[in-house]
């Protein structure tokens, strides 16, 4: 059962985390409507510093929140509730899954303000302000325990993306907004409808009280589909997921870094804090369904990035592969899947964002993402080609690194449930190895052709700086992957206790003994 | 603690090497790591004699590593025979090698990251022999691949040598495909991950049936066959060999250290380590008795034509691997693991010696260019003969007097005939390819040492005047090899076959009983139970005792088989110099097809490089851009795609559009919520 835990010894810490950044936004567009017209070139440059420093804070708060929790205990702690306004609650609380979530958006974004930093040269305050609401409107989901803050967090989180592709985007950005407006709009109106259903069935708008609530297991299958229409957009699953290459191609590096790192997840956040708890009947019923799309995205897209020509589309097609282990561990039903899911959203956030921060270093000093362009780096950029091997390697999976445990945690939940599924998702680790180490020899090996690359200088400092933590993360996690599913676990057992008794409830009517 | 500092040690080394570079300089990093793997390589012998002798077993608990519910495996070290066996061979070869490297990688300018690579993959190796669970031996096995693929693509410049370095990966990860899959299956029949609590239950699982892909399969055989798919990965067995020629690309020393002695054994390993598995499934063992022999025929045909010195010996190794895996499939583990031990000598010793040819002859690889060097590389040659003799297995069978191969390849070798004997499957098939596969093994090592080492020089003369001994540091290596290739054999073969092996390896492999029937007749009697050998035969055996009670004409099968491939090799490339090219113009299929390899790339070509390039175009551009997109927002598009053009800053007008439908949403929301009284209260 998911209750709510003991209030907090600092009060208001989640609300502080989560609006901290939008705060910073608030200065930010303060300074520069206030400054006189020959002073707004400075906000300008010193907008990247003032946008990483708040960052950087909101980091350091997430870190106390994290000391703050206690691990193990599986409900949700550091609650805040109030009035808001025509009686609707604000309330926010994290649980074991729910932090590591938030903790992984504070930990990308400072990385993605020294990415910015010389990469953005046009409307730098705007978008420095676009960045930091989207830090508030992320943890503002992950942090919500009411399913209308949940919506309005989820929803406008998009806004501000939109804003990232379409403002700062490259030469296609009007196809690659249009199609992520057409996808999620079609996604969310779905949502938005069983959200209201859910409410008026249920009259609360309480996620903790949602998730003691059971729903008829006719109205679980028409829910269920709703919300699934939104996250499996949101993940993206195949075949809805033609919007991400595009997105990412035509996003600045640090949109990529999030989008991949962070909006993702929230469509498999969305499975884990909605799907699988309140509506289980309809999960275990509609989970052969995700279990073949799950497949079809892990062969289908890895053969699809095995052909790609443009660098960040090839690691937009693998995030898609990738997330397809993530679906098959969460409708696996079984403890070891939901833990493997989310270690592989949170190793996803961590790998996939260092993969585009790799691609933007080159970008930034060549202006393609051509991989015919590139070739031979290794002689001019040893230690490039040296963080770049350590991504390649996490991102087909290799021991020791975080990618395998995810990997081989939600293909051990697989086998267990079906071992078809299995199979094809283990053929996964054939795949990521062609397409990654295609890739890796295409820009890093071999003689140097292009006579553009000549001048082509190393890693800088400061880009080191932005790859160091993500290297200790995937390291840390892959050879000491307790560290997070002790604290996972706990919530984990909750969840599962939860769909274990949801499943039960239906279990007599629905004929199947046991 | 000991253990931990043979195994972590190198590590260190190849984080020093690799990350520091500029602090070290090239000479600091070669005196790091190979000072290192030295003092890893003493502790090893000491931690072999502690074990094996003293009987100082242990495991080494480290820290957690997995631990979702029953799902769980912490860094350890299982230290036991097996383990200190390959503990010696692993770090004894790296530091020879280490060495050896000085001189063989002297002008080259990325030595420091070399070294650090050759570190890295020790460690990585280090870390599959001490595994005390499935998971940790994955992540070595994984590890060593890493290390193999970074090494074959050493020299970055050359595309064969990326290509290569690629195909090597990704045929390992085919390989690592079966083998995650027995670690699921493992885990989901026995529900833990830990050497000794599965094997302890294999007997309580036998019977056990297990639904996989909707058939009814045994639980054992499922989980072994699995394995066993890995296994062929690493070792390069036949369907998953193609790999390891092309590796040849890489380094000379690596190809010693990765591709002969220590990493391509990884696979027979596992199935040793996983005997009391791999025992109780007689199926799978019968494959792999069938792949093993397989292999050790077929790779010993190619390897009877390939002119490139390096392909030949890797060749022969694909080949060798092949008898100890027919060995491991007809229970012989314990010969396995012994012909595994004198191999990892005499092949290092060959490749090494192949090396020391290929700086002599300035990386010229192709015998055709070479010949009568062996007065210009007195040395080399005389090591690369010894090399030779332990391959083939000289040695007079009945007596103590013979080199390394000799001892442990007619163990097999006989013991194969043993086991058909005693009605194992594939026995007797295993033993008549094991015999034929001996005469093409000594036919190409001579022809290698002919072409080589003798006749008239037929490369560029200006090469051949140049032609001088390696310097000492490659000489100093293979002198040690050398020694272990002469006598390793004889010293150890009491000890890992004979009759002092139960004191030896204590439980760490599982002895058959066919396999302890060299050494104890009343094992035989037991074995025969299902298929009566002749009485006659049976009492001969009783009488003879020792080892030789194997008929004599098996026990001299070898020898026959030895000494009839040196005389047709003596005879096609000595007596009558130049006929053998002139048959191979002649043949119209069967020169061409074992020269490129049974075709077997180009099968792999068309049905799989091809096939996964094709899908993938067909999944982009008609899947994705003409159904999906098609149907889906580009159809969309079209309607709206006027409209959109009229707009100046079109981004921002779908934000609009976007925010306007959410906020009509939350408006009719909330004015339901308000109208309706149904608030959070």
């Amino acid at each position: 059962m998911l209750g709510v835990s003991e209030v907090s010894n600092l009060p208001h810490l989640l609300s502080l985390v989560t609006f901290t950044p939008a705060i910073g936004a608030l200065l930010l567009i303060l300074f520069k409507a206030l400054a006189r017209s020959d002073d707004r070139a400075i906000v300008e440059r010193n907008a990247p510093a003032v946008a990483l420093v708040t960052s950087l804070f909101t980091f350091a708060l997430s870190i106390l929140m994290l000391l703050e929790f206690n691990p193990a205990d599986p409900g949700f702690q550091l609650v805040e509730e109030a009035n808001w306004f025509a009686g609707f609650q604000y309330r926010m609380g994290v649980d074991g899954i729910s932090i590591l979530l938030v903790l992984l958006t504070t930990f990308l974004m400072p990385l993605c303000f020294i990415a910015s930093m010389g990469a953005i040269k046009t409307r730098v305050t705007e978008y420095m302000v676009a960045f930091l609401i989207l830090e508030t409107l992320i943890i503002g989901v992950f942090c919500s325990l009411d399913i209308v803050m949940f919506y309005i967090f989820f929803e406008a989180g998009l806004i501000p993306m939109y804003l990232i592709i379409g403002v700062w985007g490259g030469d296609n950005k009007v196809y690659a907004a249009f199609k992520f407006f057409l996808y999620t709009l079609l996604g969310s109106m779905l949502m938005l409808i069983a959200v209201i259903a859910m409410i008026m069935v249920a009259g609360t708008s309480n996620i903790v009280e949602l998730l003691a609530f059971d729903f008829a297991p006719g109205l679980q299958t028409w829910l269920w589909l709703g919300f699934f229409a939104s996250f499996a957009v949101k993940l993206p699953m195949w075949p809805v997921h033609t919007w991400l290459p595009d997105a990412h191609v035509q996003a600045p590096t640090a949109g990529s870094v999030i989008l991949a790192g962070v909006l993702l997840k929230l469509g498999g956040y969305g499975f884990i804090r909605f799907s699988l708890p309140m509506f289980p009947l309809a999960s275990q019923f509609f989970a052969p369904l995700v279990f073949v799309l799950s497949v079809i995205a892990i062969i289908y897209t890895s053969m699809v990035a095995f052909r790609q020509t443009d660098m960040k589309k090839l690691i937009a097609y693998s995030s898609v592969a990738h997330m397809g282990f993530v679906t098959i561990g969460l409708f696996a039903m079984n403890f070891i899947g939901l833990q493997g899911a989310i270690f592989q959203m949170l190793s996803h956030g961590v790998i996939s964002g260092a993969l585009f921060l790799i691609v933007g270093v080159v970008y930034e000093r060549m202006h393609t993402r051509e991989i015919a362009a590139y070739g031979g780096l290794v002689h001019r950029m040893p230690v490039y080609a040296a963080i770049f091997m350590v991504f390649t390697m996490a991102n087909v999976g290799l021991p020791g690194t975080s990618g395998f445990i995810g990997e081989i945690l939600t293909l051990v939940s697989a086998f267990k449930v079906n071992t078809w599924v299995a199979l094809g998702a283990t053929t996964g680790v054939i795949f990521s190895a062609v397409y990654a180490l295609h890739l890796y020899r295409a820009v890093i090996f071999g003689e140097m052709v292009n006579d553009k690359l000549a001048a082509i200088t190393d890693i800088t400092r400061k880009e080191m700086l932005m790859f160091a933590p993500l290297i200790l993360a995937t390291l840390i996690m892959g050879v000491l992957p307790v560290l997070v599913t002790d604290i996972t676990g706990p919530a984990v057992e909750a969840l599962m206790e939860r769909i274990d008794a949801g499943l039960a409830l239906a279990a007599p009517t629905g004929g199947a003994g046991g | 603690m000991m253990y931990l500092a043979i195994v972590f040690l190198p590590l260190l080394a190849a984080a020093v090497a690799g990350l520091l570079p500029r602090l070290t300089g090239h000479l600091g990093a070669q005196i790091i790591t190979t000072g290192i793997l030295a003092v890893s390589a003493v502790l090893s012998l000491y931690a072999f004699y502690d074990v094996a002798y003293l009987g100082h077993e242990k495991t080494v608990e480290i820290a957690r590593w997995f631990s979702i519910g029953a799902f769980e495996a912490n860094w350890s070290l299982r230290i036991d025979t097996l383990t200190a066996v390959m503990l010696v061979v692993v770090t004894f070869v790296s530091c020879l090698v280490h060495i050896y490297s000085w001189g063989y990688m002297a002008e080259d300018p990325h030595k420091s990251r070399f070294f650090a690579y050759l570190s890295l993959f020790t460690f990585a190796m280090l870390m599959l022999v001490t595994a005390d669970n499935f998971m940790q031996i994955f992540f070595g096995w994984e590890g060593v691949g890493l290390s193999s693929y970074l090494l074959i693509g050493f020299w970055y410049k050359k595309s064969t040598a990326n290509a290569a370095a690629i195909k090597a990966f990704i045929t390992n990860r085919v390989g690592d495909f079966g083998f995650a899959l027995g670690i699921m299956a493992v885990f989901v029949i026995f529900g833990s991950l830990s050497f000794d609590t599965v094997f302890a239950e294999v007997d309580g699982k036998s019977g056990q049936m297990f639904q996989f892909l909707g058939m009814q399969i045994a639980a054992i055989e499922l989980v072994a066959f699995l394995l066993f798919i890995g296994a062929m990965g690493k070792s390069a067995q036949f369907f998953l060999h193609v790999w390891l020629p092309d590796a040849m690309e890489g380094p000379t020393p690596v190809s010693a250290l990765i591709h002969a002695a220590t990493m391509v054994t990884a696979g027979v390993f596992l199935v040793v380590r996983c005997g009391p598995i791999f025992d109780a499934a007689p199926f799978t063992s019968g494959f792999i008795t069938i792949i093993g022999a397989t292999t050790a025929f077929f790779a010993a045909t190619i390897g009877l034509v390939q002119n490139d010195i390096k392909r030949v010996v890797a060749y022969s190794t694909c080949s060798q691997l092949g008898y100890m895996f027919f060995a491991a499939g007809l229970g012989m583990y314990n010969a396995a693991m012994f012909h595994l031990f004198t191999h990892a000598f005499f092949k290092a010793l060959l490749f090494l010696g192949a090396g020391s040819v290929i700086v002599g002859m300035h990386h010229e690889q192709d015998m055709r260019k070479m010949g009568g060097l062996w007065k210009k590389m007195p040395l080399t040659w005389a090591f690369m003969l010894i090399g030779t003799l332990a391959l083939t297995g000289f040695g007079i069978p009945g007596t103590y007097f013979g080199l390394s191969g000799f001892f442990s390849k007619d163990v097999i070798i006989e013991g194969a005939y043993m086991a058909g004997d005693a009605g194992r499957n594939f026995g007797y098939l295993a033993f008549w390819v094991g015999v034929i596969a001996a005469l093409m093994t000594s036919f190409y090592s001579w022809r290698v040492i002919f072409m080589t080492f003798h006749g008239k020089p037929r490369g560029d003369e200006h090469t051949f005047a140049h032609a001088k001994e390696s310097p000492l540091s490659m000489m100093v290596p293979l002198t040690l090899l050398a020694a272990g290739a002469l006598f390793a054999g004889v010293l150890f073969k009491s000890d890992f076959v004979g009759s002092n092996s139960s004191e030896f390896w204590r439980g760490s492999t599982v002895a058959e009983t066919h396999e302890s029937a060299l050494k104890d007749d009343h094992a035989v009697a037991k074995s025969s139970n299902d298929h009566e050998p002749k009485p006659s035969d049976h009492e001969k055996k009783q009488k003879s005792g020792g080892e030789h009670h194997v008929p004599t004409w098996v026990l001299w099968s070898p020898f026959v088989a030895m000494a009839l491939g040196f005389v047709f090799s003596w005879w096609l490339y000595i007596r009558r110099a130049g006929l053998a090219d002139k048959w191979a113009e002649q043949s119209k299929f069967l020169h061409p097809f074992l020269y490129n390899k049974w075709y077997f790339d180009e099968l792999y070509d068309v049905l799989f490089v091809n096939n996964v390039k094709r899908f993938g175009d067909w999944f982009w551009k008609l899947g994705d851009q003409r159904i999906i997109d098609g149907f889906g927002p580009n159809g969309f598009a079209a309607v709206t795609a006027a409209m959109a053009r009229k707009a100046t800053r079109l981004q921002t007008g779908f934000v609009y559009h976007y925010a306007f439908l959410m906020l009509i949403g939350l408006v009719a929301f909330v004015s339901w919520v308000v109208l309706r009284g149904v608030g959070g209260q």
